[in-house]
């Protein structure tokens, strides 16, 4: 006899359409930290970056 | 398998069935707070003598900004059992079952952290540690010690909300200063004024709440005498940045005009104690509060943008 597969926490639809939407707010969030990063870099390394000793 | 049920009153934190929008996570911020804390940081950035990056600059506001926001979160998550009781704060995120006191924590930790860490990055390690202090003075000493024990709760709290300009300042140029000290004092004290006016009008909420402000604990005459003899400390001190230097003749006029309609209403508001009109008065002056402080930071910001528009040749 086959017994039934646990399915775990099975969630509602709103419950799923609020969890997409905050996957959505972390996923820009986190791309707008990285774009703040990059631009962080470049301003601070100033456009001498290339002028060193080697 | 489990159905999850509607996380209303849920006590487990289970993130995976909340109902939470990203919405609740920015209201748990206190926006309108954080706008006025930008402004304010922004315009000690602006007069700060020196200049800065404006990568830097943004990427520094930024922070400021969430950092305050953090500050708001935890107080929400500290606060929710007295929120709920209060009609101005019943309908927020974590009275209403939106989001949990522990994911607000984790939200506004987490945020503290990474706002000290990216101004401290961006711009220099004093402003880190004046935000740091900030956020620690706000959430620690204001909210869970001070609100709850004394009716100068918000005198001394008031110092977290004085600090964004003192923030600004060090933004650019790593340090505090006697300009940047009277900024911070002229927030410092204007909240007693502005807070006690909303106290006076909100006096059932607060009593309800067990929150001994300083018309329930002292009585509201005391109260009204307290608050003119603020605005009397408050008004020449918003003058000094003209005295200092600091700011300009448009700024020394205005800070004239609005300093002498912010001491009438606290005048009309010591000495008109009862009926509708005694109301009215602290509701008066509880709105020019917001229009006066506004108004000096705004003309602070104006006077440097055409002093630097003028500079460039615009």
């Amino acid at each position: 006899m086959a017994v039934p597969k646990d399915r775990g926490i099975v969630l509602s639809p709103a419950q799923q359409r609020s969890r997409r939407a905050r996957n959505v707010a972390i996923g820009l969030i986190i791309g707008l930290l990285v774009m703040i990063v990059y631009a962080l870099t470049i301003a601070k390394l100033g456009s001498h970056v290339g002028d060193r000793a080697l | 398998m489990t159905m999850l049920t509607e996380p209303a009153g849920r006590s487990d934190g289970a993130l995976a069935g909340s109902l939470a929008l990203p919405g609740d996570y920015w209201e748990l911020l206190k926006p309108r707070v954080m706008s006025l804390v930008v402004f304010t940081a922004l315009a000690g950035l602006v007069v700060a003598p020196g200049h800065v990056h404006p990568v830097v600059a943004l990427v520094s506001l930024l922070a400021t900004a969430v950092g305050a926001g953090a500050s708001g979160a935890l107080n929400m998550a500290y606060e929710a059992d007295v929120d709920a009781l209060m009609k101005r704060t019943s309908g927020r995120p974590i009275p209403t079952g939106r989001v949990t006191s522990g994911e607000a924590y984790a939200f506004g930790g987490v945020l503290s952290v990474v706002s000290v860490m990216m101004i401290g990055i961006a711009a220099n390690w004093l402003s880190a540690a004046l935000l740091a202090f900030t956020i620690v003075f706000y959430a620690l000493i204001y909210t869970v010690w001070l609100k709850r024990a004394t009716p100068q709760n918000i005198v001394i709290g008031g110092a977290a909300g004085a600090l964004p300009p003192m923030i600004g300042y060090a933004i650019v140029t790593n340090s505090v200063t006697l300009d940047s000290f009277i900024l911070f004092a002229i927030i410092f004290v204007w909240t007693p004024p502005h807070f006690w006016a909303l106290a006076l009008l909100k006096s059932e909420d607060y009593a309800k709440a067990g929150i001994p402000m300083m018309p329930i604990a002292k009585g509201t005459a005391r109260t009204r005498l307290e608050i003119l003899l603020y605005t009397i400390v408050l008004v020449p001190l918003a003058m000094m940045p003209w005295v200092t230097g600091l700011a300009g003749a448009v700024y020394g006029a205005v800070a004239l005009v609005s300093g002498a309609v912010m001491m009438w209403l606290a005048w009309r508001c010591y000495s008109v104690r009862v009926g509708p009109e005694a109301d009215k008065a602290a509701r008066n002056l509880f709105a020019f509060s917001i229009l006066y402080l506004f108004l000096l930071f705004a003309v602070l910001l104006a006077e440097r943008g055409l002093a630097l528009a003028a500079h460039l040749g615009l």
